[in-house]
């Protein structure tokens, strides 16, 4: 799909007739149709990959079929509406928030204009509250009591196939950053009925592609990349032959190592792509500088979890590879890498799901003795807290200059900053190793605006949404490029290396994407190092 | 369309009680029967509702953290925003509750040429949602003199202070003007903020009418139709149905009978409306969680029994490429058998 020209765009978004930019529709939202176009949807599951995942134990992706949304017939299985209102109902009792925010709305557009989708796209349907209402209005026809009565009148409307395409449409036009629920005065969380709308959609199989077949290399391969296990480590040994060019230091990283301290994770992107490779870089030259005891695993190679991207279940089973991992390591804990939604999952759901983990012990930084007292019970650490604490007691030694060729700033992930509170450890490591500003207040913090991509949405076929969608981030980026010649974002995401990547390609060219441990592990001073000048630091080419 | 509805709706209410109260022996119906059950359905329904929350499990720890986590000891902690223990999560929901924190927050968006997009803090409507929703808790609490005799001090120093300005005779609550002005407020936003109009529904309209209503006809009743309605057999009737031997003496007046039943279809549609986010805001789960979920552990009580695809599997599938590059295996391939 070809994306708009940078101009073309620039000027529908501010110029095109939207919600956002003024212009009010004149039918009312139930009248507006959902249309499919090339363009406008991410290419549904291939049917292979949707039987796979049916096969495996504890999973249920149902109806595997061919089929595009652009045809008028889904090929829904018959009872589809059946299948839809039990599983709602099913929901509802499982799930106090749903029936909390389907029940407390008042409708006060608090949250309209904190989307991101919304700000670039303009579209009405992508305003959170919006969002809510597609199912809302649902819950009310089947489930309260003037809904029943008032029907359309009390905002009730009843389950139709349309009503299931525009689900579709808007249920993958949401990246559950969580942005809307920072402003909501109930704390109403969109990511929560994008969710259960993603589960109801997977109930009567409808998903995307870029969604489900990372899944299932996942729980196939370990990793979402589809890295089979020698792959995978090779990719790492390239990643430290690299290094050993640049540094004249040889690391020689282990593998489904037993009895080693520390279990290290991380998305596997990192071991695969630019620029997440500099970051898995930093990794290593970090551990080096340390001498860490630790090993990675080829089976548990994902920290990332498209599960949490489908339903509970699926969350569940991907997560549950890292502790049976350490577990058959017989390692002390678990050190997690830089990724945003994957520390949503392991700060808020992984001990839930598949603890307790009472096989490892309480993390002890080996180096500095500090116990991590706010993962006694997970077990898992966050790589920016480790590192924070070991600049904290000296244990780093840091030529800043070598990366006097960056000039930063700070993009918050959405998860780790509204699901999990990890702001400041970050930024303390970036004080130590880069010369950094932030950008403005209202796109930082907890109130971060996601690079608009998150959720499964990399993917190419929707790149005009994604642009849009980014829009809002990659504008606060413009902001300090323009006033103090910011030439690097940082971030503590993988998802965000790639998809700010593109992100920037598109809005801000002459800015760059890294990890916040790329920069650590580029002003690093290793022991018996022979580096030289490295213009680029570890990008650089020799 | 949809607040024309809510205005016909409020005024066919309106005539309901009007008529109503002046055929003989009626008033007992609306002066007795309908507040009684209303009372009735507002508390039954009110229970049953929060019951039913409860009745769904939290599944998961979804807080979200809108400040610093609790981490090491020299980053310092937002024990509000990101809160840790039992006591921060209080203080967190207080401060939701009783300042509207999160609104607090509030900021309008504005897309211009560039594209750039600009964010300034808003505060209107944080600012009208404090005054009536505290002018209504206000008047609720000074209507409780009716109910009860004699006035406890405290309802009397309320009302003193409530209308302590001495604007007209009676003085004018301070809180009727406040309650009046927010619920105008309120209404007006929905017709002029863009998103607001396209989203609101004739359930978003309607109570803001209603509740215009009941303010006006209080307003009324103190201000300008005084002279037809009997005070004294009001005060009687009010105490009445709280000791539960209401009488009716004499004539009270049409406005009044109008008033109460306006109150009594507000105590009835609350339970089954987004009135509920009165009850709602506590029991929600992104605001009332501890962010403590790493420290520990959170209990799913239908945690479903699913294991991981098995390292056996894997190592099946994958094994001789694993022992091919050096990664260690569980069970070694089997010896060839050409290789003797």
């Amino acid at each position: 799909m070809a994306v708009p020209k940078l101009e073309q765009l620039s000027k529908s978004v501010v110029q095109g007739p939207s919600l956002a930019t003024g212009a009010i529709p004149t039918r009312d939202w139930m009248d507006i149709p959902t249309v499919f176009k090339e363009g406008n949807y991410a290419y549904v599951a291939k049917k292979d990959k949707v039987e796979y995942l049916d096969s495996q134990k504890g999973l249920h992706f149902p109806n595997a079929r061919e089929w595009s949304p652009e045809d008028e017939d889904w090929k829904l299985p018959e009872n589809w509406k059946e299948i839809i209102i039990n599983g709602l109902k099913e929901r509802l009792d499982k799930f106090r928030s749903l029936k909390i925010f389907m029940d407390c709305c008042v409708r006060c557009g608090a949250c309209a204009d904190k989307c991101h989708f919304f700000l670039g796209t303009g579209d009405p349907k992508n305003m959170p509250v919006m969002r809510a209402e597609l199912l809302r209005s649902v819950y009310r026809n089947d489930f309260t009591l003037a809904g029943k009565i008032l029907g359309r009148m009390a905002g009730a409307r009843e389950m139709t196939v349309g009503v299931l395409k525009e689900w579709f449409m808007y249920s993958y036009q949401c990246t559950e950053c969580r942005r809307c629920s920072v402003f909501c005065p109930y704390g109403i969380d969109t990511a929560e009925v994008t969710m259960m709308l993603r589960e109801l959609l997977h109930l009567v199989g409808i998903g995307i592609n870029w969604i489900l077949e990372p899944v299932s290399n996942s729980n196939r391969t370990g990793n979402h990349m589809g890295l089979q296990p020698h792959t995978f480590k090779d990719n790492v040994d390239f990643l430290a032959d690299d290094i050993e060019n640049l540094t004249g230091v040889k690391i020689t990283p282990s593998f489904n190592r037993k009895g080693a301290e520390i279990l290290f994770i991380t998305p596997s992107a990192d071991v695969f792509a630019e620029p997440g490779l500099y970051t898995a870089m930093g990794y290593l030259i970090l551990f080096e500088a340390i001498g860490l005891d630790y090993t990675w695993s080829t089976y548990a190679s994902e920290g990332g979890n498209f599960g949490l991207f489908t339903n509970n279940e699926t969350m569940k089973k991907l997560n549950a590879k890292m502790y049976a991992e350490a577990k058959r390591l017989g390692v002390k804990y678990i050190l997690g890498g830089e990724c945003g939604h994957m520390w949503r999952v392991l700060h808020q759901y992984m001990d839930t799901m598949n603890g307790p983990a009472d096989f490892l012990e309480q993390p002890v930084s080996p180096i500095t003795g500090t116990v991590f007292s706010n993962a006694a019970s997970t077990k898992m650490v966050h790589i920016s807290e480790f590192t924070a604490d070991l600049i904290k007691h000296g244990k780093l030694k840091f030529d800043k200059s070598r990366n006097s060729h960056v000039k930063a700033t700070f993009h918050d992930s959405c998860n780790p900053a509204r699901a999990m509170g990890l702001i400041d450890e970050p930024r303390y490591i970036l004080d130590h190793v880069v010369d950094w500003v932030e950008m403005p207040e209202n796109t930082i913090r907890e109130q971060t605006f996601c690079c608009g991509s998150g959720t499964g949405l990399n993917t190419d076929e929707i790149m005009e949404l994604r642009m849009r969608s980014g829009l809002p981030r990659a504008n606060a980026v413009k902001y300090v490029h323009e006033k103090h010649d910011v030439n690097m974002l940082s971030c503590v995401c993988a998802i965000d290396r790639a998809t700010l990547t593109s992100l920037m390609n598109y809005w801000n060219p002459s800015v760059g994407v890294c990890g916040v441990t790329e920069l650590v592990g580029n002003a690093l001073i290793l022991e018996g190092e022979t580096r030289g000048e490295l213009d680029e630091g570890l990008r650089t080419m020799l | 369309m949809k607040y024309a509805f809510s205005f016909l709706a409020v005024i066919a209410l309106i005539l309901i009680a009007w008529a109503g109260s002046h055929i003989p022996g009626m008033p007992y119906f609306f002066g007795v029967f309908v507040p009684y059950m209303a009372i009735a359905i507002f508390l039954g329904g009110f229970v049953y509702r929060v019951v039913q929350w409860a009745k769904s499990p939290v599944p998961f720890s979804i807080q979200t953290t809108c400040g610093q986590g609790k981490s090491l000891d020299f980053i310092k902690h937002n024990r509000l925003e990101a809160p840790d223990t039992t006591a921060e999560v209080v203080a967190r929901m207080l401060l939701e509750i009783f300042t509207f924190r999160s609104l607090f927050r509030n900021t309008k968006s504005e897309l211009h040429a560039g594209p750039k997009i600009t964010y300034e803090s808003s505060k209107w409507l944080w600012l009208f949602a404090i005054i009536f929703h505290y002018s209504f808790l206000m008047v609720v609490i000074r209507h409780m003199r009716l109910f009860l005799n004699p006035v406890p001090e405290v309802l009397a120093f309320l009302d003193w202070a409530d209308s302590m300005f001495e604007i007209g005779s009676p003085s004018m609550y301070m809180t009727t003007a406040g309650l009046i002005a927010g619920v105008v407020f309120l209404f007006s936003r929905r017709l002029v903020n863009r998103h607001v109009r396209y989203i609101s529904l004739a359930n978003d309209y309607f109570p803001l009418v209603l509740i215009f209503a009941i303010g006006i006809t209080g307003a009324l009743m103190r201000h300008f139709l005084r002279g037809g309605i009997d005070i004294v057999a009001i005060k009687q009737l009010a105490v009445g149905l709280v000791t539960f031997s209401p009488v009716i003496n004499g004539e009270i007046g049409s406005i009044f009978y109008i008033h109460l039943f306006l109150v009594s279809t507000l105590l009835i549609y609350f339970p089954f409306s987004k009135l509920m986010h009165l009850g709602g805001i506590f029991l929600s789960p992104t605001r009332n969680m501890k962010n403590n979920s790493r420290a520990v552990r959170h209990i799913n009580p239908w945690n479903p029994d699913i294991q991981p695809h098995s390292y056996a599997g894997y190592e099946d599938e994958f094994r001789e490429f694993m022992v091919e590059a050096g990664i260690p295996v569980e069970k070694e391939l089997p010896a060839k058998k050409d290789e003797e």
